[in-house]
């Protein structure tokens, strides 16, 4: 059975949708029901740029099983312009040159499959910019 | 008058060099890089297929045409590799793209044709009204047996055109469209790799249905070779779209822009598309622009198009084609090609 978890979270994993407190402007992502800056309950809804900044990040050498195909590779926090910050693997790159600082575009990837008949499950992977 | 609004394409950034490919079957490149005309190839990733690219050619194109997404009542998505064989493409797509749920969707096969009978289709519907918007996207990951020939073309990539009536990008002028049985190359349900007629391929397939679309969209049209700036042809190989737009009487010149195969391989349903969204990205107003697809099976679709004073101003909204063919790239090995490709079997 596809993950119901999956399927509940496609606005945020396909679109990057997020949700802006009116309260104090800070945006969440995913979106939340309280602003952990303020304890705000009112929301706007918005979508992350495209696009990013490396905040850390690191290698994944041992990966989980249905990752071992593409070890060794980066994974990051990345911050977007509105002050979001999602983990994020990073793609389409040597890993050793994925740094702090760094800018990438947030592009729809395959995440994972859910075995090997079970479903497809997209969202976004960092690349370098440019 | 309805006319593209829009458009975006996208190549992945892995690339395999024919050498690479003629070295681990003791083939000598230099042969086929002179008979075929290809140099390398793009190779999608592990975590890119016909959904992906179609996804990234479709943001671009919404991005030139500056639209909300939510009037696009129309999405077609050909391509001879969905991820899903139960399971359209266009569903994901869609979603991804914020078209909908209000919104037509269907994926599209026809071999290497299904992009331009998207964008068929898609162009029908706003003409007729029917929708306001409407995006046709061509887009494969397609597969060659090892050491069968396809392997040093078949590539990955894909285009996408949003259709509209107004702030047009470019003009319709003519279409026109052919198909009959021809038995050049296909795959029964449940076979991994496609077959082909071997010469089959050739004269009754590719060059008979691309002349005859061409002949049939130059007369529909009362326009001649010598009216359009560019035209482009459907690349499965460096050679047949060269020898095509030659005897239909095209020049080397006319030609160049929109033939990418050497470099980017054969993106089945994403390659004549593909090749056009390369011309957009450096044609002057009022160019004329002619496309003729091909897909085995087999049948061939013809657009004969012409750039607006829009187009030159839009264009800058999202990355060019040469960027994705000329910008960063990794080259691979065999051994990573052929585990990027899943050709390896794997313990479970
Ligand atoms: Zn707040």
């Amino acid at each position: 059975m596809p993950s119901p978890r999956y399927w509940r979270e496609v606005p945020s994993r396909y679109r990057l949708e997020a949700a802006r407190c009116l309260g104090c402007g800070k945006v969440a992502f995913p979106a939340r029901r309280v602003c952990p800056h303020c304890r705000g309950e009112r929301w706007e809804n918005t979508a992350l740029s495209q696009q990013g900044k490396i905040i850390t990040a690191t290698v994944v050498r041992v990966a989980p099983a249905e990752f071992t195909m593409e070890a060794p590779y980066a994974v990051a926090v990345v911050e977007t312009p509105e002050g979001a910050r999602l983990m994020a693997q990073v793609a389409d790159c040597d890993p050793a040159t994925v740094q702090p600082g760094m800018e990438v575009s947030l592009e729809f990837r395959l995440l994972r499959q859910e075995g090997h008949g079970g479903i497809l499950c997209y969202g976004h992977k960092a690349v370098p910019a440019g | 008058m309805a006319g593209i609004v829009g458009y975006g394409a996208f190549v992945p950034r892995k690339r395999i060099k024919t050498e690479e490919i003629a070295r681990q079957w003791g083939k000598n490149p230099e042969e086929i890089r002179k008979g075929l005309l290809l140099q390398e190839k793009s190779v999608p990733g592990l975590d890119e297929d016909t959904i992906t690219i179609s996804v990234a050619a479709g943001r671009s194109a919404l991005k030139r045409a500056g639209i909300d997404p939510a009037r696009v009542g129309a999405l077609y998505i050909g391509s001879e590799s969905h991820p899903y064989a139960v399971k359209p493409s266009g569903t994901i797509v869609a979603e991804a793209l914020g078209i909908g749920p209000e919104v037509h969707v269907a994926d599209f096969e026809f071999a290497c044709k299904a992009g331009t009978e998207a964008m068929f289709v898609a162009l029908g519907l706003v003409e007729s009204g029917r929708v306001e918007y409407a995006m046709g996207i061509g887009a494969d990951t397609s597969q060659g047996a090892p050491n069968d020939a396809l392997e040093y073309s078949a590539s990955a990539g894909g285009a996408a055109f949003l259709f509209g009536n107004k702030d047009l990008l470019v003009d319709v002028l003519e279409t026109y469209s052919v198909t009959t049985d021809t038995p050049d190359f296909w795959r029964r349900e449940g076979e991994f790799y496609p077959r082909h007629g071997g010469r089959f391929t050739g004269e009754p397939a590719y060059f008979k249905h691309v002349l005859m679309a061409t002949r049939g969209l130059l007369k529909k049209a009362n326009l001649k070779t010598a009216d359009f700036r560019f035209a482009v042809f459907h690349m499965p190989n460096g050679k047949f779209p060269l020898a095509a737009g030659k005897e239909l009487g095209f020049t080397q010149k006319q030609m160049e822009t929109g033939w990418l195969v050497s470099t980017m391989g054969n993106t089945y349903s994403g390659s004549s598309p593909t090749g056009l969204a390369a011309i957009l990205d450096v044609a002057e107003p009022n160019d004329r622009i002619l496309l003729t697809s091909f897909g085995s099976g087999a049948g061939s679709d013809s657009f004969a198009l012409r750039a607006t004073d829009l187009l030159p101003q839009r264009r800058g909204r999202a990355p060019t084609v040469r960027s994705m063919l000329d910008g960063p790239r990794r080259y691979l090995t065999y051994g990573e090609y052929a585990s990027f490709r899943e050709k390896i079997i794997l313990k479970d």
